[in-house]
């Protein structure tokens, strides 16, 4: 039998997929009602009345509420999800508007019909009148905060935060060398292919609820439901079907609609499904990435960092329940594969009238490599230095590991790195893209009226964070091997990789291993699947869950064939003496052994009954035993495993148009052991396609007044396989993880940290002029252009306004 | 609209009842004749989902961007979402259900997504494995070039697409293996 670990083979989840047979949310519930809401069409306004009654008498109608017809806990805002000492003015939603609205899209009213057209026709005629107030739409009108979202709100501050490590503002004072820069990202969003929607069920004879919601944590929505609703935990089943891409915005949890849909059909006695439409989508979950930094480097002749002092502002939107993780992981994560020698960071987390924020993919990450990359590619340009050479210089060693960093992370542990060999990895990059040859590449392509320049980027990312994950491994007496874990999946391919976890640890052939997640119903204690942590933390449960249920299984044949456990093995689904095949018994055998029987259900099951003979003299389940061969394991590391990569990137320039074109992309990647290289070079391709959507193509266009001007596909520009690079490069570095079983780290989120950072070094290197801020459009490179054209500075000037020598 | 049953809206027709203001369609799905009543304004997507609870055609944007809806009508690709149900009355639709053979075995298409790791999530799918059935039979020989075109018109937010071009790519090669 070979081992499964380590392959790339193919999925098993794709055969159900392929044929159409998967079952995504609004594939359920055909005998459900339906909801449709009402939303602000405000960005900030005061609401002074609510007219239902022209939609009474609409076709199919079932139910309108609003916030007064709300119950107890069911009216009052949503949880605070992630409290944190420096969040000292934390607001969160309303499931229903009570009183005033803070974004547009904030749902008012909630309709439930017999189907969902009918359901938006009552909605179009229930009439909200509002006072609009002034609305606050972006960064610098949050910090300049002439108006505020929330009245008792001063400053439109939500959080305040300072971490330091040294006295970076002397260091930067004494350097030999300064600059300043002003280095801004645009909000984008998650957008997976399928929205949110949420159907519930009230058995009115069990008394028991039954959720099926596209998230991210189905442990999560139950603990909060269950608490809204006033049910025990044990009267909830969550279950997540097949979900269409989640990247971070389904982690959020509960959304207004996870509690109305399931309140709704307690009070009902019937089925009701929401599910979100596009537009919904785009005004109504979450946006991230919007974020203004400062930084203030001192560095000496030979680019070492001396000192890096950064403060940075960050837009939430108009609520923040998932807390200041996104600006925790930027300040954090900004450092990179590098050590300054003192280190300061500040942020601000400020509350606008737009959509809240929830971390998308890389969460923090991007912004964070994007000013560390931006202030490299600075400091070389300064010094009049390889790119390559300052980073070298910077770099953390691999013999410095563990490496500590005197901050606190995003998990409320301290920063330290716990393995990486970032010169190696850097060394890799240079071959695979060609960097010292480039310049011949250049000359080339001048020779031709072509214009390309060439950019990398380096990032580390703390994946698998706790607190935990568990498994549960049970071999059936058909001998089949049933795993279940706690969190969800939405693509990543976590049947598979589980399987092969598995099937390796036990010794089964992967067809014999079925795999469950993100159904409360099979495991009830997880955390949830975000921060590249499903592998290592499911993956490392699953392996301690198999080792458990092979020892056992070991035991209980070793005990039959009157054997020391320490001669068995299995192989191929048996349990034998090593090397010898002919002494086995079926590991389905060794499961009915396992649990002695009064009765006997099958023939196979004779083999465990009462007057079949064994010992005894001693109990038949022995003291501190339990039937069967099972597993259940929990894995809890003590902080974060440090995943790592660089990227590089070759662009092409329009002298003409400005359109930006990724000729080469490169990518050194190190998740450490592998568990199945196929699936994470998806992960890595789909991560680089957001990466370089984010940093060429999208954005959220609010306009002044908190319209957001481009909500849907036709304006929202998502690349189609004609924005993407034609073939990703990739090459893996694999140094283990010494703080998980399996040596791994995690890979979800990887290919879209660098992506703004290389794509805006790349572009600056074949223009000539710093690009500080990101996405950059052809029409943002044309502006610049003209601008740099304009003030009389030659196509090699290192330096611009925005990127300062401080004096 | 309620009225406009003649010519536009397919070869067979579509009657209104009068009592219920539903039009009378029929529609071959996947080989299979169906008798629906349906508002005029039900979307085709609406119709096979719900209707008929054919649910692998997925609707991702609801005006005509993503493609995931994508369906064959009378062998063309149609976007199911941008179409009214009562439109399509007459015609022969091909949904990713009617993809594999009768005895089960996936269609070429369907067997290099999975050879070439051509999806993720499986949500946009459907539409990909509908265009790209309708584009190989136009031209079952696509360069590396023509076979990013093929999948030019559909949204996916996970792969990237790389593994989706190779999937194209690798379709082409087993149909031929077929049938040679």
């Amino acid at each position: 039998m070979t081992s499964m670990f380590g392959e790339p083979i193919a999925r098993v989840e794709d055969d159900r997929l392929l044929r159409g047979e998967g079952a995504y949310l609004d594939d359920l519930g055909h005998d459900a009602l339906a909801a449709a809401f009402v939303r602000s069409p405000h960005a900030h306004a005061v609401i002074r009345d609510i007219d239902v009654s022209g939609a009474l008498d609409a076709a199919g109608l079932v139910a309108i509420y609003t916030h007064e017809d709300l119950p107890g806990r069911v009216g009052e805002p949503l949880p605070l999800l992630i409290p944190h000492p420096a969040l000292t003015h934390g607001r969160t939603g309303y499931p229903l508007a009570a009183a005033e609205v803070n974004h547009v899209g904030e749902p008012v009213v909630m309709v439930v019909a017999t189907d969902r057209y009918l359901a938006e026709d009552a909605a179009e005629r229930i009439v909200v009148d509002y006072d609009p107030l002034p609305a606050v739409v972006g960064v610098d009108a949050a910090r300049a905060a002439e108006h505020l979202v929330h009245p008792d709100v001063p400053g439109n501050v939500a959080a305040h935060l300072v971490q330091a490590n040294g006295d970076a503002a002397a260091a930067v004072a004494a350097a030999p060398h300064r600059l300043e820069l002003d280095l801004y990202i645009e909000r984008s969003a998650s957008t997976p292919l399928e929205g949110r929607g949420v159907l519930a069920r009230w058995d009115t004879e069990s008394r028991r609820l039954r959720i099926w919601t596209s998230t991210q944590t189905s442990t999560g929505v139950r603990a909060a439901v269950a608490a809204k609703l006033g049910l025990a935990l044990a009267d909830v089943d969550v279950i997540t079907p097949d979900v269409g891409g989640g990247f971070g915005v389904k982690i959020v949890h509960p959304w207004p609609e996870e509690v109305l849909v399931p309140w709704a059909a307690m009070t009902l006695g019937r089925p009701v499904k929401f599910t979100e439409d596009r537009s919904e989508h785009f005004v109504a979950s979450a946006h991230e990435r919007g974020q203004r930094h400062q930084v203030r480097v001192g560095f000496d002749d030979d680019g070492r960092i001396l000192g890096l002092d950064v403060t940075f502002w960050h837009d939430n939107g108009a609520y923040i329940p998932y807390g200041v993780i996104v600006p925790i992981i930027t300040s954090t994560q900004l450092l990179g594969p590098y050590k300054p020698g003192a280190y300061r960071v500040e942020f601000s987390s400020l509350y606008t009238n737009t959509v809240i924020v929830t971390p998308y993919r890389g969460a923090g990450r991007p912004q964070g490599a994007f000013v560390m990359e931006r202030t490299m590619d600075a400091i070389a340009a300064e010094l009049d230095l390889d790119r390559t050479l300052v980073r070298e210089r910077n770099f953390i060693q691999p013999g410095e590991m563990p490496y500590d960093h005197g901050l606190i992370f995003q998990d409320g542990r301290p920063l330290i790195y716990d393995s990486g060999d970032y010169p190696a990895a850097l060394a890799r990059l240079k071959g695979l893209i060609g960097w010292d040859e480039f310049e011949a590449v250049r000359r080339a392509a001048r020779a031709e009226g072509r214009r390309v320049g060439i950019g990398l980027a380096c990032y580390v990312e703390g994946t698998g964070v706790g607190p935990y994950e568990g498994a549960h491994v049970v071999v059936e007496t058909s001998g089949k091997v049933r795993v279940a874990t706690g969190l969800t999946s939405q693509g990543q391919g976590h049947q598979t990789v589980f399987a092969q976890i598995a099937a390796d640890e036990l010794g089964v052939p992967i067809t014999d291993v079925e795999v469950v997640t993100g159904d409360t119903r099979a495991f009830g204690y997880a955390v949830g699947t975000f921060a590249s942590r499903a592998a290592v933390m499911s993956g490392s449960a699953v392996a301690l869950a198999a080792r458990a249920a092979r020892a056992k299984a070991i035991r209980v044949a070793a005990a039959a064939l009157e054997a020391s456990p320490d001669d068995m093995e299995i192989v191929d689904g048996v349990v034998r003496v090593k090397g010898d095949p002919g002494s086995g018994i079926a590991l389905g055998t060794v499961a009915v052994l396992s649990n002695p029987l009064r009765y006997a259900f099958d023939e196979a099951a004779r083999a465990a009954t009462q007057f079949v003979g064994g010992d005894l003299s001693t109990p038949p389940v022995a003291e501190g035993d339990e039937p069967g061969i099972e597993g259940r394991e929990y894995f809890s590391p003590v902080r974060s495993t440090f995943a790592s990569g660089m990227h590089a990137a070759i662009v092409e320039t329009d002298p003409d148009t400005a359109e930006v074109k990724v000729l080469r992309y490169c990518v050194v990647h190190d998740c450490g052991t592998l568990i199945n290289p196929r699936i994470v070079e998806g992960q890595i391709h789909g991560g680089v396609a957001q990466g370089v959507g984010g940093a060429l193509y999208e954005k959220m266009a609010y306009d002044e007044t908190g319209q957001l001007q481009n909500a849907s596909f036709m304006d929202f520009l998502m690349p189609y396989v004609s924005e993407v690079p034609e073939r990703i490069e990739i090459d893996h570095l694999e140094t283990p993880s010494p703080l998980n079983p399996l040596g791994i780290k995690g890979a979800g989120e990887a290919g879209v940290i660098p992506g703004s950072a290389v794509i805006a070094a790349a572009i600056e290197d074949a223009e000539g002029f710093p690009i500080t801020s990101m996405p950059i459009s052809p029409s943002d490179l044309f502006e610049l252009r003209r601008r740099h054209a304009a003030s009389g500075e030659t196509a090699n000037a290192s330096q611009t306004a925005s990127v300062n020598r401080a004096g | 609209m309620a009225s406009g049953g003649d010519g536009a809206m397919g070869s067979g027709g579509a009657v209104t009842n009068p009592t219920t203001g539903l039009f009378d369609i029929r529609l071959t799905v996947n080989g299979t004749l169906h008798a629906v009543s349906v508002p005029a304004r039900r979307l085709l997507s609406d119709c096979l989902r719900h209707d008929l609870r054919l649910t692998g055609t997925h609707v991702g944007c609801e005006h005509g961007v993503c493609g995931a809806c994508t369906v064959l009508l009378d062998g063309v690709p149609v976007r199911s979402c941008l179409m009214l149900a009562v439109s399509a009355d007459g015609s022969a639709i091909t949904t990713v259900e009617g993809l594999a053979a009768a005895d089960g075995t996936l269609s070429a298409v369907q067997r290099a997504f999975k050879d070439s790791h051509g999806l993720q999530c499986g949500f946009c799918t459907p539409g990909f494995l509908t265009m790209i059935t309708a584009a190989l039979a136009e031209n079952p020989d696509p360069t590396p070039e023509e076979a990013r075109e093929m999948v030019g018109g559909n949204l996916c937010r996970c792969t990237g697409y790389q593994n989706i071009v190779t999937a194209v790519l690798r379709a082409a090669e087993l149909t031929r293996a077929e049938r040679a």
